[in-house]
């Protein structure tokens, strides 16, 4: 009896606690790349959260392969907010867990994307394999670093970049682009399962010609290991990536933290949020922001999944599930 | 006494000189073949370690240990081999014991299982844990509904951390118990002793350097291992990353000094449990050298 009522003053005390107690935490479960871009951020929304509600509010972070984190999501691992490498590893979680509304996209500007990217090539310093285009990474001889379209967001980006450029070419039908694509991963030898993982692979282990990466990571990487290494590449036609944000309903409403979990989202569109985006190689949406860093950013002609996919539910039936056209050209180990 | 230790580091070495008849070459071939190996596996990669850790200097070295998220990793570990290595300790016991001292059907079968970790890759391990205790899992629904957590939680990798690791002490124990045999316990039981003063006065004497080797082995193991916890972990920075999941992540941030730094630790938890096996070992040398000296227990 008397163990009982002290269970129960434990618990009223627990959960007295996190009423008065303005302590949150948030867990912000992302993708590989945008670890420097969080940790900057979750920074500059605890300074703002706190100057608005008096509230202390921390933010944890999850990175890894955008496929395996929503995996981990999936399976448990309790994200208030997800912001990961592609729509399609989001719909994965509504779909396979029902944590989250199957229309989540629609829930914030930009198809939920607060700032874009795309795929670009890194290429060590000089261009020595003389890359400059997606034609030139089918060569044979040419050596090729991206991380596995089953795990990684920025993967399956490169793949359907890939795809797409191969479809723009003249004559382009999806009978060429497969060839292409297959002549493509002949080249690779290694796929890591994240892009950070395909990255390291290729600045520090010193494998392949040319890795084909976002371009926020490939000016990290540049950034971190010096522009007299590393050079980019920009290639004549790209695919302009959305990587989105949603806060997952199951979990912030049984935590209770919906409002700071939304405001956190709102805050990458703030003006604030949309430099630090920028400041992190993350192309923003907001018009004064993308005017500040209009010049870091190369001009690229970019298509988009909708336009030659039919979007990411088709592309990920077609391409990326079990059994689908990956599966059917790569065969590891060549 | 210790026979099986024994054995299986030749401690006890029974070469006789010229009892072979290779040529010296061979003999020097090999232990320059042993030595080349293990300098480009072993003490390159060690001095590796402990350099590319120190490249900035005493102060970015020590810098990497007062990040709270280093701190927490390193708490979580500690936390987790205090969890995993008092129960592998009581397990191995009770398996040892029963395999050793009785018979009965599945024996076998039991020795087999308990190689199980050993056997079966740690992702593996890791993975069990998810299709057990994960939202779409067995006792995921339960779990979520009394909110208990488990994996991507300290619970999760304590769990795995006790799979991976409980064949070390009862590995340890079953040889050695079952060449003792059970005779001075049936003596201790003739002479009025109770079954807890045998088996503190009799048989935790006779293995206790058996187990203090297996626990170091254990606990080496626990601290270090990777791929199951990583299955489980969800990898929360400050929260549920362990030392060896820390040293990933820092790597992946290209924090080089502060991974090499937070791995030394785990290098130099290495080196602590080599010097800890080799002083075991030297005991159970001693003790095997004066085999007529009466035990304790035997007092």
């Amino acid at each position: 009896m008397l163990k009982r009522s002290l269970v129960l003053a434990l618990a009223a005390l627990l959960a007295a606690g996190s009423v008065f107690a303005a302590d949150v935490t948030l867990l912000n479960v992302s993708y590989d790349p945008t670890r420097e871009l969080y940790v900057e951020f979750n920074a500059a929304f605890a300074r703002h959260w706190k100057a608005k509600t008096g509230d202390t509010v921390t933010v944890q972070q999850s990175h890894g392969g955008s496929g395996k984190q929503a995996r981990a999501v999936i399976d448990g691992l309790e994200a208030d907010v997800v912001t990961l490498a592609l729509a399609g590893d989001i719909d994965a979680v509504a779909d396979k867990a029902k944590l989250l509304p199957p229309d989540w996209q629609k829930r914030l500007p930009h198809n939920s994307s607060p700032y874009t990217s795309t795929i670009v090539f890194l290429v060590r310093k000089g261009n020595p394999r003389g890359i400059k285009d997606w034609n030139d990474l089918v060569r044979p001889g040419v050596s090729v670093i991206t991380p596995n379209p089953k795990t990684s967001g920025g993967a399956r980006w490169n793949y359907l970049a890939a795809w797409g450029y191969a479809l723009k070419q003249k004559g382009g039908t999806d009978t060429t682009a497969r060839d292409f694509v297959t002549a493509l991963f002949r080249n690779v030898p290694v796929l890591d399962s994240g892009a950070r993982g395909s990255t390291t692979t290729f600045v520090q282990r010193g494998l392949g010609d040319v890795f084909i990466s976002w371009e926020n990571e490939a000016f990290l990487a540049v950034k971190e290991f010096g522009a007299d290494k590393f050079e980019i590449v920009v290639p004549s036609i790209s695919i302009l990536a959305e990587p989105p944000v949603t806060v997952v309903d199951k979990v912030a409403d049984k935590r209770g933290t919906r409002k700071v979990a939304e405001a956190y989202l709102n805050h990458l569109y703030s003006p604030e949020g949309q430099d630090i985006a920028g400041r992190n190689y993350y192309r923003p949406r907001l018009p004064e922001a993308a005017k500040t860093y209009e010049k870091q950013f190369p001009k690229i002609n970019l298509f988009t999944i909708d336009e030659l996919f039919g979007g990411w539910k088709s592309a990920q039936d077609k391409h990326f599930k079990d059994g689908g056209v990956f599966d059917q050209i790569y065969t590891p180990g060549k | 006494m210790a026979g099986p230790i024994a054995l299986r580091t030749s401690s006890v070495s029974t070469a006789i000189p010229g009892a072979t008849a290779e040529s010296p070459w061979v003999k020097w071939l090999l232990i320059a073949l042993t030595l080349g190996f293990l300098t480009l596996f072993l003490f390159v990669p060690l001095a590796a370690v402990f350099t590319e850790a120190l490249r900035k200097g005493w102060n970015a070295y020590l810098a990497s240990f007062s990040d709270p998220a280093a701190l927490a990793a390193i708490k979580l570990t500690l936390l987790t081999a205090a969890i995993a290595v008092p129960l592998n300790l009581v397990f191995g016991l009770a398996a040892a014991w029963a395999i050793a001292r009785f018979n009965f059907v599945g024996k076998n079968l039991l020795l087999t299982l308990i190689d199980l970790p050993f056997a079966v890759s740690p992702v593996i391990s890791g993975l069990i844990y998810v299709l057990l205790f994960g939202l779409q899992g067995w006792l995921g629904p339960f779990l979520a509904e009394h909110d208990l957590k488990i994996i991507f939680a300290v619970p999760g990798i304590v769990l795995a951390t006790v799979f991976v690791t409980f064949p070390f002490v009862a590995r340890e124990l079953i040889p050695l118990m079952q060449e003792q045999g059970s005779e001075e316990e049936q003596a201790a039981l003739s002479l009025g002793a109770s079954g807890w003063q045998t088996f503190w006065r009799v048989t935790l004497p006779n293995v206790k350097w058996a187990l203090l080797y297996g626990v170091i082995l254990c606990n080496a193991r626990a601290m270090g291992e990777f791929g199951a916890v990583s299955v489980v972990s969800g990898h929360i920075r400050g929260k549920t990353n362990t030392i060896p999941l820390h040293v990933e992540i820092l790597y992946n941030e290209y924090n080089f000094v502060a991974a090499f730094a937070v791995a030394s630790l785990l290098a130099i938890l290495a080196l602590l449990t080599l010097a800890a096996k080799s002083l075991v070992e030297w005991q159970v040398r001693r003790q095997a050298a004066a085999p007529l000296e009466p035990t304790p227990a035997e007092e």
